[in-house]
């Protein structure tokens, strides 16, 4: 038995081809919207694979440092170092602002690391090109997607770091690449206020008699530079020694420290499941939004052409045709279309992707399952045209 | 399946009570194998409801149906699978030829055959033979859209005679066509006829070819009346 719908297809290839392509593009928006929640995704787990930690250390009940604001002694470090089965502990500052570089900027998240000791958490654990910073202040190490150059000089606040060494895939848990600078820099960055705001402080605490006493001499010295820097850092990173749990750690932390200690399964948690969970369901609805809307034209499409063939229907009911051969004819039509558009928009979405500003990733498994999901549509969208030719009285080829 | 179709008493009442139509009241045909007749009347006389009735596609109310050697109707259907009967037994050509568009002419024709579970080698073998008789092989490949109009006409016989069915039902075959066009198509229907011992019953409206038919029959107010046609030779 030929197949009647191939035959269809091929007499009018322009038609199925053109609409496939218009589907296809359709698809390919759908695909691209489902890499875009996996790229968030993959950006959180991203930031945490590159932190190098197996526990954040933040205020006491805050979900800092991504989701929230955290503020700790920059000396705490200390006191976990010395705990049993601790390996390496860092002082770490995040700050997502605008970096200039000449006349244009950049949203970027600004980490604050140690000087000098690469390989700790928090440094990027690898360069693409450059090298580590290795002095205490106005040296950079970038995300290569923030689209600095080796040597270039950027604006953090007041200050001009020159970016010495560039990374890759280091990026925040909304996609904003990471500029690291030194943590004391970092630190001035995130409390650094104006000249004129400086100045109207200092006058203020002068003029304030319980702390410009005139018989204690250096205490106005004294509080001023207490106020002019800042101790704090958002969170400690820690690394753990072989053989321990990091929740074997994390107990006495918050216990003794009086902090907040999260492990990797419960940071992904707040990334994956608080950070993005909003944008997460946007990009579900989306997603519902346009499968409903691909069915809704598989169907009148697969509608319009049967409509197109109701005579030639009721002929083949007249001289015979089974209607399960008439049904597998729509049906057969329905899913080569969708083939077409999902060949298409799996094109468009993987030649697209790479021109999104932020991170999208088109996981094979994703992939498949579209596939299956648009087979799926396209067959329940040909059902309607299918009741409607099989409703077709072959009496209607005779005519009268 | 010597006897061609015999039509007995067939009656098609719509509806009932006070409100029932007989579309047909009492229809008594014979048409013999290798037999054209004609059957006309005038609008609304119940052509087109005996076509339906003798096609299967409607069920008669009354009367029986013989086709070949076979009971197909008496009181109801005697046929379990009225499809198969449409596909393997009754040959159709309508008044225009619903041509399937997206095959060529060997596959328009071959098509009854495949559906009928003839291999596809052996259905286009047989769909060629057919379009060799009735002289338009040379278009076997082409689509329906580049034929003309007699030419389609040519096929859709072929493609009512393809299973070498004992009756053919034609509804106005020469209805589109010219004087020398339908004179040929009826011409072809007449060789066929002879040729696989088919009966053929042409319903027409045509004054072109009512002189050709031997035997004619009319129908009015559901009522068939023989009587016998000119015979008119062809040139």
């Amino acid at each position: 038995m030929i197949s009647l719908a191939g035959r269809d297809i091929l007499n009018a290839w322009g038609k199925f081809v053109f609409t496939g392509i218009g589907l296809g593009l359709l698809i390919g928006v759908t695909l691209t919207m489902a890499g875009v929640y996996r790229g968030m995704v993959d950006d959180g787990k991203a930031l945490l694979d590159n932190s190098g930690a197996d526990l954040w250390v933040v205020q006491q009940d805050t979900l800092g440092p991504y989701a929230e604001s955290s503020s700790i002694n920059d000396d705490l470090y200390r006191s976990i170092l010395a705990m049993p089965g601790v390996a390496e502990a860092a002082n770490v500052t995040y700050l997502t602002m605008q970096v200039r570089q000449g006349r244009r900027d950049v949203r970027a998240m600004v980490v604050g690391v140690v000087a000098g000791s690469p390989g700790k958490p928090g440094w990027p654990p690898y360069l693409v090109a450059g090298r580590q910073i290795t002095r205490s202040h106005y040296e950079a190490v970038a995300d290569i997607a923030a689209g600095f150059r080796l040597g270039e000089r950027i604006q953090v606040r007041r200050n001009h770091y020159t970016v010495v060494g560039l990374t890759r895939r280091m990026v925040s848990s909304s996609g904003d690449p990471m500029v690291f600078i030194p943590l004391k820099d970092a630190q001035e960055a995130q409390f650094l206020k104006d000249n004129d705001a400086v100045l109207q402080q200092r006058r203020r605490t002068a003029e304030n008699p319980s702390l410009n006493r005139p018989g204690v001499p250096g205490l106005l010295d004294a509080v001023i530079a207490s106020q002019s820097n800042n101790p704090y850092v958002n969170a400690v990173l820690v690394r753990i020694r072989p053989g321990y749990s990091a929740e074997e750690i994390a107990r006495p932390i918050r216990r003794w420290q009086r902090l907040t200690a999260y492990t990797r399964s419960q940071m992904e948690e707040i990334l994956i499941g608080k950070l993005i969970a909003t944008s997460s369901k946007q990009i579900g609805m989306f997603l519902v939004i346009l499968a409903i809307v691909s069915a809704a034209i598989v169907a009148f499409i697969i509608y319009t052409l049967t409509m197109d063939k109701i005579r030639e229907i009721a002929v083949l009911k007249l001289i015979g045709t089974r209607n399960r051969t008439i049904a597998a004819m729509i049906m057969q039509q329905a899913i080569a279309l969708g083939v077409i558009g999902f060949v298409v928009g799996k094109i468009t979405a993987t030649f697209a992707a790479p021109l999104f500003p932020k991170y999208v990733l088109l996981m094979p498994l994703d992939t498949v399952a579209g596939f299956f999901a648009v087979l799926m549509i396209c067959v329940l969208a040909s059902l309607i045209a299918i009741r409607m030719a099989l409703k077709v009285d072959p009496a209607e080829a005779i005519g009268g | 399946m010597g006897k061609g179709i015999l039509i007995e008493g067939v009656g098609k009442r719509y509806g009932t009570g006070d409100t029932a139509v007989d579309a047909l009241k009492s229809v008594n045909m014979h048409v013999a194998p290798g037999e054209v007749v004609g059957l006309i009347g005038p609008s609304g006389s119940g052509k087109t409801t005996l076509l339906k009735c003798l096609g299967a596609v409607i069920e008669p109310t009354a009367g029986r149906m013989v086709l070949g050697d076979q009971v197909i109707y008496d009181k109801g259907w005697r046929i379990p699978d009225l499809r198969a009967l449409r596909r393997d037994r009754i040959g159709f050509v309508f008044q225009a030829p619903y041509l399937i568009p997206f095959l060529d002419v060997t596959d328009n024709v071959a098509l009854l055959p495949m559906l009928a579970g003839v291999p596809n080698a052996e259905a286009r073998k047989r769909a060629n033979e057919l379009l060799k008789a009735l002289d338009i092989e040379h278009r076997a490949r082409a689509m329906p859209s580049q034929l003309s109009g007699g030419e389609q006409q040519r096929v859709a016989i072929a493609r009512g005679l393809v299973n070498r069915p004992p009756v053919i039902l034609a509804d106005e075959p020469t209805a589109p066509l010219d004087s020398e066009r339908a004179l040929t198509v009826i011409r072809i229907l007449n060789d066929m006829a002879r040729r696989f011992e088919t009966a053929v019953i042409v319903v027409t409206h045509d004054e072109k070819i009512i002189p050709t038919f031997k035997r004619i029959y009319h129908i009015r107010d559901g009522v068939t009346h023989e009587e016998a046609g000119e015979g008119r030779a062809f040139q």
